[in-house]
Order: structure tokens, then sequence, then C-alpha cells
């Protein structure tokens, strides 16, 4: 089924203001309790690539995703998104450069005592856009995740992964040069994954958002690696045999808080690491 | 089955409180310095209002006419063993303005609306939506915090002043209709015997209640930790702090203003 335009199709966005890495942590490392979650951890995110964070349960990954949109602090280590060096920044600066990144939560975080319309809208109201404005993105947004009929639902009123679509709504109706997806697709049936993993390639490949991805579902990111969107019939098609892993597709593996992987399709294929061997059989 | 206790030293304890104090004290003044910064929700604000003061008015005029008549109710036999009972007027003026007006208001709004916004900003936090909010570039203190204790400060200083009257009110029902008080000695009494202080008091202590009451439960609301349970533990603290920080600062405002404009 083809999918239908994105809200906000501004490749050079994703580009313009930058130079060095969309995202970038140097040797982080944050305890909670005394348990260490991440020991120093190094890794760059470059323009325009989806990185695809993989671990066990609790092994860190909401937690790395949630340190480089600011809203934790890391113990020690220095973190830089769109080459600003988020660690040094107070609240009221993160603020800002927020207003630049877009977040999928876990469980999507949608607000629950606001209407659909309103959840996708919030940034948009936040910065007082005009009334016709707000509703034209917002149907767009909506259109785009194909649920303009939830216009005036509210979120309790919708399915899992109905609430999941919606959130990508809400973060991409601004056009962000970086999107963090919090397990997009944990929890939901193979078709709404699918659904969400083709929205991912499509923002990827059209808007040329860089993007760190955090799940647990191997088979979402090789369909990543092995799929593009295709603008011209406005669909995810297969990559011939030969180009597959020629996307701008990275996997990093996480374990015990640290980095035991870091690298391309390819090398993730021939990695001679047992535990990985064992974690992509 | 054997049972380990883990033991908290004194210390961690009390630095726990300190911890909390402190946090406590940086989003009560941040609360205040956002009125003074942009962006300004004032619909946030008139929504609260509307939540907080009308939402209140049932209990404040139950409670405002219950305290009225009782406080005359039980004056009214002492002052008539005296031959007194025309001064029960002044007695219940200046009980009602300065102290059980304020007093039942704060607590009466304390146990509806600091429980309400500890639940509320803590479901929020345990299901990640001030994260978002965060994420979507939003200040929470200025979105969720500000407006409520403005809003609170603001309508429970009307609210105080509605309980009083009707204090007065009830206070003259008991007055008249059991002891007989005539109607215009009543509220001639009522009305003289409150000078500028007692005035003050009875209007001070309201704004800095609902400044109490919005700050204890937002307080509570966003520092709740472990989920549902979590947020339900938030409440009933959110509660009990704000009762016995009213009941505090009461007796300190009190004694404060009595060593500016000196003892009646």
């Amino acid at each position: 089924m083809p999918a239908p335009t994105l809200p906000s199709e501004n490749p050079a966005a994703a580009v313009a203001s930058v130079s060095g890495y969309a995202i970038e942590f140097d040797n982080v490392s944050i305890a909670f309790d005394e348990k260490v979650v991440l020991d120093g951890i190094s890794f760059q995110l470059p323009h325009g690539e989806t990185k695809a964070l993989f671990g066990v349960a609790g092994s860190g990954k909401s937690t790395l995703l949630k340190l480089a949109m600011g809203l934790l602090r890391p113990d020690s280590g220095r973190i830089f998104v769109l080459g600003e060096e988020i660690t040094r920044m107070s609240e009221q600066e993160l603020f800002q450069l927020r207003r630049r990144v877009g977040i999928v939560f876990q469980e999507s975080a949608l607000f629950d005592s606001l209407k659909v319309y309103e959840n996708v809208a919030f940034r948009l109201m936040e910065e007082r856009f005009s009334a016709e404005e707000v509703e034209r993105r917002v149907r767009e947004a909506l259109r785009f995740v194909e649920l303009e009929q939830t216009y005036d639902m509210f979120p309790s009123e919708l399915s899992g992964g109905m609430r999941r679509r919606v959130a990508i709504a809400r973060a991409i109706i601004t056009g962000p040069e970086v999107l963090l997806y919090d397990s997009p697709t944990g929890g939901l049936d193979p078709v709404t994954s699918n659904t969400i993993v083709e929205l991912i390639v499509k923002q990827r490949d059209v808007s040329k958002t860089s993007a760190l991805m955090a799940t647990h579902r191997l088979q979402d990111a090789f369909t990543m690696a092995t799929h593009q969107f295709d603008k011209a019939t406005n669909q995810m098609v297969v990559l011939p045999k030969g180009q597959r892993g020629e996307v701008p597709l990275s996997f990093l593996i996480l374990r015990d808080g640290k980095v035991i992987f870091d690298g391309d399709a390819r090398e993730l294929a021939t990695s001679r690491d047992e535990y990985i061997r064992e974690y992509i059989s | 089955m054997a049972f380990e206790l883990e033991l908290i030293s004194p210390v961690e304890v009390a630095k726990g409180y300190v911890l909390a104090v402190q946090e406590y004290t940086l989003l009560s003044a941040q609360s205040l310095a956002n009125f003074f910064r942009r962006p300004r929700y004032m619909g946030d604000m008139l929504q609260q209002a509307d939540l907080i003061g009308v939402g209140s008015l049932p209990i404040v005029i139950l409670t405002g006419l219950s305290v009225g008549a009782l406080l005359a109710l039980n004056a009214a036999s002492t002052l008539q063993r005296f031959g007194s009972i025309t001064l029960i007027g002044q007695l219940v003026s200046i009980g009602m303005v300065t102290e059980l007006g304020p007093l039942i208001t704060g607590l009466m709004v304390a146990g509806r609306n600091s429980s309400g916004m500890a639940s509320e900003l803590g479901s929020m936090i345990v299901t990640e939506q001030i994260d978002a909010m965060r994420a979507l570039g939003t200040d929470p203190t200025k979105k969720l915090v500000t407006p409520r204790v403005g809003a609170t400060a603001f309508m429970l200083f009307f609210l105080t002043i509605i309980a009083d009257l009707l204090g007065l009110i009830g206070g003259y029902g008991v007055a008249h209709l059991l002891f007989g008080v005539d109607t215009n000695q009543y509220w001639t009494s009522v009305w003289q015997i409150l000078v500028f202080r007692d005035v003050f008091t009875g209007l001070v202590k309201p704004v800095l209640f609902g400044f109490i009451i919005a700050t204890i439960g937002c307080y509570y609301g966003i520092s709740t930790r472990g989920g549902t349970q979590g947020v339900g533990r938030s409440t009933t603290q959110a509660v009990v702090a704000a009762s016995v920080l009213i009941l505090i600062t009461d007796f300190f405002v009190t004694k404060l203003i009595f060593a500016i404009f000196g003892y009646r």
C-alpha cells in the first residue's frame, strides 16, 4: 500500500545548519543507585544515517536515547547533538535545541487529557502558529501516519499501534533534523510493525533525517537494511540483491553497559563475536 | 523463610530530607520566577482557576456556614453566662476573618486540590508525559506548575472572602434564631470590631496558603517514583504536608503580624 506524502519533506533542513555528526557520544557513563547502566559509551551518528540500537531488556537503550535528548544528564563524558555540546547546556538552552529533535517514546507518552489533534499540534501551538496553519499541518501529519480519522479522538480511544503512529506524527510535524525512536514497534502486531517501519524508512530516505532507533526486533532493522523508499511509487520497495545493505543504516549493540558492536549490516553479518552471532541468529 | 532487613543510615535519611527541601525550594522559586518570563500560559491558568476556584466553591460554602454557626453556638453559652450575648457578633467576626476563614478554607482546598495536583502530575510522570513535554521543548514548570500556583493563590483569596462572609451569616443564624440577638446589633458589632490588621491578616494568609497548596501538590506530583503505587503515595503525602505546612505557616504569620502591628 503506498504511503501518503510527508508533512515536511525538507531534506535540506536535515543537513543545512551543521558540521560534524548529528549525534556524538564521547565516553559517556551513567549509573542509577550505584548500578552502572552505561559505561564509557562512544559512537557517532553521521547526518542522514539511521542507527539501530540493540541490546537485551535493561541494557540501557532507552537511557541512551534520553541522554541524547538531554532528558538525563550523564555522570561523565560528553554528548554532542547537532554540533552542540548538550552536557554543558542549561535546561532552558536545551528547550531550544529539543525543538530541532523529535522523539517517539516507548509507550507513546501522548498527553491523555488532550485530543489527538492537540497532541500532534502541541509544538506548533507552543510556537503560536495560526489556527489554520496548525490544522493544515496536523491533518497532513495524521494523513502521513494514515490516522486522519482520529483527529478528534482521545488517546485512550486508540489502539497501541495507533497511539504509536500518533506519536510519530507528533515527532515529525515540525520536520526535525534528528529523530529518536524508543522501541517504536515494541508490543505491536507484525502488520502494524511493518507500517511503522515503512514510516521510519520513508523518513530516512525522503527527508534524510538522522535517526537513532532503539529496538530489540532484529527483523525491523533487517527490513530497513534491505528496503528503500521509492518516491515515484510512494512505497517501500526491496533493494536489488547486490545493493542490500547499501542504505544509510548502521547497527550498535550494547551489552553490560558497553558498546560491543558499531558498524554496518555487512560488518554485522561477518562478525565473529560469539554473543553477536548468537544475537543475530 | 528468613527476611533480610536493610538498615538505612540516619545520615542518608537526613540527606534525603535536605535534598527534598532543596528541590521544593527550587521548584517554588522557579514557579514564582516564571511569572516574569515568557511564554505565559494564561489559558492554563484560567482553566486551573475554574477547576480550583469554582470547583471548590460548594465545599467552601458548606464549611464556611458550618464553622461560623458552630463558633457562635459554642461561644454563646459562655457569653450568656456573663450576660454578654450581644458580643457574639464580635467573636464570630474576629474568629472567622483572622483565623478560621483562611485556615478552614486552606485546609479544605489542600485536601481537594493538593491531592489532585499530585495525582495528575504523578500520573504524567509515570507515563512519561512530563518527559514528552520536555522533549517537545516546553518547560513543565512554566506550563504545569506556575499556572496552578497563580490560580490557587488567586482563587483562595476570593474563596476565603466567601467563607468569611458565609461564616458570619452562619453565626448570625445561630445568634438570631437560637439566642434572639437583634439583626442590627449583630451586624454592627461584626463590622465595628474589625480593624485594618484583622482584614490584612485574613487576606494575606490565603495567598500564602494557596502558594503552599499548589507548590506542595506539584512538588509531590513531579517527584513521584514507583508507578501507580507511587502516585497514591504522593497524593497522600501532598495532603499531609500541605496541611501541616499551612498550620505552621498560620502560626508564624499570625505571630509576625502581631509583632508588626502590635497586639489588640
